[in-house]
């Protein structure tokens, strides 16, 4: 019976292939734009470390007091060197790090290789379990390692093969500002954007990658200097890299994984605790300031997507609705001017059932049809991408299978629905009397 | 035109009648939004940045010692200054719409209580602010005796510095700067000038740092200050110019390696800058391309099919002495009417939609004056898409009257 309702709806679509074309293109113009932009605009606002984005939290401490806050009352956006290693030394959360940005230069073994300039981090050691960072060889360091701030090295893959041509290098020694470290650990291909470990420095999207990962007391120690932002409410009372360590200055990142809403409870009361205990010490002359926020909140509230991005996302999805409400309209003006024609199925003895397979099938097919043109557009759309889009962000954007399917249901379901009313509309009046009026 | 009959008519089609009305109310609401966020990423692309950016280009090496800083900047600003066409080559921290050198907090007083937000600065050994072609509007430009050596750190202790004239506002609300002195952290400026313009190497638009607020600090090149540097030659000349100069690096400085992704022209500087506002715009007038076409075929589509659906009864209207005027403008009405319903509910719609927006995204209040815009638009759109159909119905001959269905 399908095949022939198939046949009754191809011949039906024939019948006004004008306006079939019009209700095909209407819908698979309708995904397609709205998926390519989707894509797009998914890139640039997704989340960098989805399974696990919940589980991390970015504390801030109230170090300046009310004149350093910003405009809603939030404390700075980093923390100062005290903050960061005590909070390091108390050791409340899981795992926690904190970070700040390096930029050494490394010397390569070679005498006629010039010295060349790598950005990375100074971080803990439990930075790479807990940002599930991917190794190509060897592993990251240990807690030891950062106690006794042994002279390791994490290294990129990318600068793995221009040091050591790719091959194994753990266990090697690099060259960094003048002093041998020892590598343990060759990241795999890792490049997150936007760069959530540290959005205060990358802005969110920074197209260069990470080379270099040093224990953090080891480059304090080495006296590498943070290459990122330094905000100070106040002169350090010394000079150099050992007075920004002892000043208020805030130049350092943190984050800290926190499994279950317990662990966020006690690690807050922790925050609040330590503050007042700043605050009873002298160092704090005003209340407990702190925030704690998980990764997404964090990213939202430092602007890391634009409005304007997440916005356009919004304009894509009315888009893909108008198209839909469009293809609706259609197929009801097309589907209420065959009463007679359903009257005469149905005076010929068809049941209700049998017209409703019809016409479901004939709306199917459009559907199907426009789905599938939206299928193939979304791809040569998505594939178009680099055309117009920046580089860093293009190389971002890919088809999300899962929601290409949803939209493609909702494409088909939608002009099902469509097709649904007017048969019930239909089949309610009686056969004799559509064949009359006729 | 009488409207009661079409009303009537359009009864009998209540429900595609809603849809198109709701398609349309969509589109309203979705046009205004857009054609907003267009304006605004454009008038954002307006950065004015005040220097001569035409005539001005950016290198940046890195991998130097920084031990050989004094020597290396004696080479490039001696072996540039030698390639044919090039006018000035100064060293400098950066440029607009270069890399990101240099923002530090200011306090107007030296204890660090008054902070006053964190403009960037623009740091340049002699005869920079000439060669970037700043406009000054009060005070004078640094002299010789301005540009001081610096022994520790970034930043002379004590320095005469520009301001532009936003911020100066902003710094001494009203005042006269010059004269005026202001500090970050240990270091002291004194305002000896006030320029037009001079913008932020990156500006962004949701931080707390305005577009202008910087600061040109004259300093001699040294160990803090090296490898970056400002090419200034004429518009026509600068293409190849700053190709020359690439080519030259390899030759005056072998031991730096030119960062080939930051030295570039100002204008192309400009250009990455703004890609992804473009891209964004590109990509939001191809929504609303996409988004008037689809609304225009359903109306062009529903308006045929009632068109073949009336042939009939638009033959008899003929035959009883309707002129083809009366049903081109029957339809006309009718187009008319659908939409203007479906922009009530489309102005509603896109306020809803804005209020929405500015709640969860902070964006800026969308200007009344774009519904009444999107409104014409949409009617105007109405009505070419429902011409064709009309002229069709217009031309269905009385004779129609006459035969059976």
């Amino acid at each position: 019976m399908f095949a022939y309702y198939l046949d009754l709806a191809l011949r039906s679509l024939k019948r006004s292939p004008g306006l079939t074309a019009l209700m095909v293109l209407a819908i698979g113009f309708g995904v397609a734009a709205s998926m390519t932009s989707w894509s797009v605009f998914r890139a640039v606002s997704g989340d960098p470390i989805p399974w696990k984005s919940a589980q991390l939290f970015v504390p801030q401490i109230d170090n300046w007091g009310p004149n350093g806050r910003s405009a809603d009352g939030d404390p700075p956006n980093a923390m100062d060197y005290t903050d960061a290693t005590a909070l390091m030394r108390d050791h409340r959360a899981r795992l926690q790090s904190a970070m700040y940005q390096i930029s050494p230069s490394v010397v390569p073994a070679e005498a006629s290789k010039h010295p060349i300039n790598v950005s990375g981090h100074a971080v803990f050691g439990e930075f790479f379990p807990m940002l599930d960072v991917p190794f190509l060889y060897g592993s990251g360091w240990s807690a030891s390692d950062d106690a006794n701030r042994a002279q390791v090295v994490v290294i990129s893959s990318k600068l793995n093969e221009k040091l050591f041509g790719g091959t194994n290098s753990v266990g090697k020694s690099v060259n960094i500002e003048r002093a041998d470290y020892r590598v343990v650990g060759v990241l795999d291909n890792w490049n997150p954007q936007p760069r959530f470990y540290d959005v205060v420095n990358s802005g969110g999207f920074d197209s260069g990658t990470e080379d270099v990962f040093l224990p953090f007391q080891t480059a304090i120690q080495a006296n590498i200097p943070n290459d990122g932002n330094t905000n100070c409410n106040a002169v350090p009372k010394e000079p150099g890299f050992a007075g920004l360590q002892h000043s208020e200055c805030v130049w350092i990142a943190f984050m800290a994984e926190l499994d279950d809403a317990a662990a966020v409870t006690t690690y807050r009361d922790y925050l609040q605790g330590y503050a007042r205990e700043q605050q009873q010490a002298g160092r704090f002359a005003w209340a407990p300031n702190n925030r704690l926020r998980s990764l997404p909140e964090w990213l939202d509230n430092q602007h890391v997507v634009p409005s304007d991005t997440k916005v356009s996302l919004l304009v894509a999805l009315g888009l893909l609705l108008v198209c839909l409400v469009n293809t609706i309209g259609l197929l009801l003006a097309k589907f209420l001017r065959r009463s007679s024609e359903i009257g005469v199925r149905r005076a010929l003895g068809a049941p209700r059932s049998a017209i409703y397979a019809q016409f479901l099938t004939e709306a199917g097919i459009v559907g199907v049809a426009g789905g599938v043109l939206g299928l193939l557009l979304t791809c040569a759309g998505v594939a178009s991408v680099g055309w117009v889009m920046p580089k860093d962000i293009a190389s971002l954007a890919r088809l999300d299978v899962s929601l290409l399917l949803l939209t493609l249901l909702v494409a088909v379901v939608a002009t099902m629905l469509a097709g649904l009313y007017p048969t019930y509309r239909a089949s309610r009046v009686q056969p004799a009397w559509q064949l009359k009026s006729n | 035109m009488q409207i009661k009959p079409v009303l009537v008519a359009l009864k009998k089609h209540r429900l595609a009648t809603l849809l198109i009305a709701l398609e349309i109310a969509l589109a309203c609401a979705v046009l205004c939004n857009a054609v907003f966020m267009i304006a605004s990423r454009l008038s954002a692309m307006q950065l004015v940045s005040g220097v001569d950016e035409s005539s001005l280009g950016f290198i940046q090496l890195g991998g130097f010692d920084p031990k050989s800083a004094h020597d290396l900047n004696a080479r490039v600003v001696a072996g540039l200054g030698a390639i044919p066409g090039v006018q000035a080559v100064r060293v400098i921290n950066s440029v607009p719409f270069g890399p990101a050198a240099g923002a530090f907090g200011v306090t107007l007083d030296q204890a660090g209580k008054q902070f006053r937000g964190v403009p960037e600065l623009y740091l340049g050994a002699p005869g920079t602010p000439e060669a970037l072609g700043l406009k000054l509007v009060a005070g004078r430009m640094p002299g010789a005796e301005d540009y001081q050596t610096v022994l520790e750190g970034y930043l002379p202790a004590n320095s005469n510095v520009l301001v532009t004239r936003v911020f100066a506002e902003h710094l001494w609300p009203g005042e006269d700067a010059l004269g005026k002195t202001f500090w970050t952290g240990r270091n002291q400026f004194r305002v000896i000038g006030v320029v037009a313009q001079l913008s932020v190497q990156q500006y962004d638009e949701e931080g707390e740092r305005g577009a202008q607020w910087t600061v040109f600090v004259p300093v001699q090149p040294g160990p803090q200050l090296a490898g970056t540097y400002l090419v200034r030659a004429d518009p026509r000349e600068l293409d190849r110019v700053m190709v020359d100069a690439r080519t030259a690096l390899a030759k005056i400085a072998p031991d730096a390696v030119v960062d080939h992704q930051q030295s570039d022209t100002l204008p192309a500087l400009r250009t990455r800058f703004f890609q992804a506002d473009r891209a964004l715009t590109g990509m939001l007038v191809g929504v609303i391309v996409s988004l008037l076409g689809v609304t225009a075929l359903g109306i062009v589509g529903l308006a045929s099919f009632w068109v073949a659906q009336r042939r009939k009864q638009i033959g008899i209207r003929r035959a009883i002495g309707a002129t083809r005027g009366d049903i081109l403008r029957y339809f006309q009405t009718e187009n008319f009417l659908i939409v203007t319903f479906g922009i009530a509910l489309g102005m509603l719609l896109a306020f809803v939609l804005n209020a929405l927006l500015m709640k969860f995204y902070e964006l800026p209040h969308l200007p009344l004056y774009y519904l009444p815009l999107g409104a014409i638009a949409l009617w105007v759109l109405g009505q070419l898409a429902v011409l064709g159909p009309a002229l069709r119905a217009a031309r269905v001959p009385p004779v129609v009257a006459t035969r059976t269905a």
